[in-house]
């Protein structure tokens, strides 16, 4: 196996971790991870040298984009959240609180996060793969943290500061 | 307040928490939060958001890689994709030019036809491309075998129309109830898993050309030829199904004229 084989098959599973977060749904995640594999095979002649794992997150985060894209035109087959779910309670809760916290994001906001929380991306490789400058992924980031702070503390008042 | 130094940004906080923050800048950060526990606590709240996204996500990573996910496979799919590919875009090219009139459907839903066997094509379609272990009989890597079966089964030579220049794989097929015997149902999928069905039984029927039929989420192209109906059933985005079942009924319609897949 070569060396771009190796790093490929090494990334799947942190790949595989990575589109669940993003899209929340096993099928579509594997779906995505599959077509990043088929197409960083197909462009391999492309790749010079660097980092494999980055070029997999990059792609991984377009062909998401453009799913999105595909689905908006037709909203009539987006797939339908778990919003109604019953509140679970014990560790579960905490697991499904940050998951429909992460759902209400912005679709760049939320990758920035995970790729920088989850995926342990520097800012510069983040940039990289959502091809705008540090700057944004910045302000991405602290967005997106605002953000899913005031929905979990709005979702446990019991938790709220007091002033 | 005693900020001596230069005043901490937030982007300095957010760089603190994840490690990317200049070691010169490190102790004036954290004088600034032991001064400031406002920023404190945002601080620990990112913390806290990372440590639940992480312990929720995290072992994903460690489950068993699914099989479609392998890369041999993959390579080896991709391979043969790339020739086939090829191979059918001349062909397409070739068939298109003399069969491209046929594109001209009629849109029509009252006819016996448009009413019984779409329904059955298209909810047998509905029932089976949902299935994530079972959607088929037999795979499309037995297509050979799955041919033979059912063309056994309907008691006419069946072929299965070879998409692959459209985009879809076989994922293969089964047998189901018909209108008067054997039904014979096979299944493609696209690069993003998105799956369409052909049906296929016989059908005392004058021959027609393409007719839509629209059913919500879920639509279908049919048409009838020597006394067998076919319906090509599939998400409903009408250029892209029309071009599927267009490509599926050029290659039903040439096969006596040898055209072969790749």
């Amino acid at each position: 196996m070569s060396a771009f084989a190796k790093d490929l098959e090494a990334a799947i599973p942190a790949l595989r971790r990575y589109a669940r977060a993003l899209t929340r749904d096993a099928e579509i995640a594997d779906d995505l991870v599959q077509d990043t594999l088929v197409r960083a095979l197909r462009s391999q002649h492309l790749f010079h040298g660097g980092d494999v794992r980055s070029w997999l997150y990059t792609i991984l985060t377009n062909l998401n984009r453009n799913r999105l894209r595909s689905l908006a035109r037709r909203p009539a087959l987006s797939p339908l959240g778990d919003a109604d779910a019953p509140q679970m309670a014990g560790p579960e809760a905490g697991g499904r609180d940050i998951e429909r916290a992460l759902a209400a994001l912005v679709e760049d906001q939320r990758a920035a996060l995970l790729l920088v929380v989850l995926e342990g991306l520097s800012y510069r490789e983040v940039a990289e793969a959502q091809g705008v400058p540090i700057g944004t992924v910045m302000s991405r980031l602290a967005r997106a943290r605002a953000q899913i702070k005031s929905y979990l503390d709005g979702e446990r008042p019991a938790l709220r500061r007091v002033k | 307040m005693m900020d001596r130094e230069s005043p901490v940004t937030e982007d300095e906080l957010h760089a603190y928490v994840d490690g990317e923050l200049p070691a010169d800048r490190q102790a004036a950060v954290e004088a600034w939060l032991a001064a400031h526990p406002e920023d404190a606590a945002r601080v620990s709240a990112w913390r806290a958001q990372a440590e639940l996204i992480k312990a929720r996500y995290a072992g994903i990573a460690l489950e068993p890689v699914p099989a479609r996910l392998d890369l041999a496979r993959l390579r080896r799919l991709e391979r043969r994709w790339t020739r086939s590919a090829a191979a059918a875009v001349i062909a397409a090219f070739v068939i298109g030019g003399l069969l491209g009139w046929f594109g001209r459907e009629m849109v029509e839903g009252g006819s016996a036809l448009g009413k019984t066997l779409t329904t059955d094509a298209i909810d047998a379609h509905k029932l089976y491309v949902v299935e994530v272990r079972h959607p088929v009989e037999v795979p499309g890597a037995e297509a050979a075998h799955l041919v033979q079966w059912l063309s056994k089964r309907l008691g006419y030579d069946l072929r299965a129309p070879d998409l692959a220049a459209i985009g879809l794989k076989l994922v293969g097929g089964r047998l189901l109830p018909g209108p008067s015997g054997a039904a014979g149902f096979l299944m493609y999928e696209g690069p993003s898993g998105e799956r369409f069905t052909l049906y296929c039984a016989r059908w005392a029927a004058p021959e027609t050309a393409l007719r839509y039929r629209d059913a919500g989420q879920i639509a279908a192209f049919y048409w009838v030829e020597d006394n067998k109906a076919y319906v090509m059933s599939g998400p409903a985005d009408r250029d892209r199904l029309r071009k599927i079942a267009q490509s599926a009924y050029d290659q039903l319609e040439t096969r006596a004229a040898g055209k072969g897949s790749s």
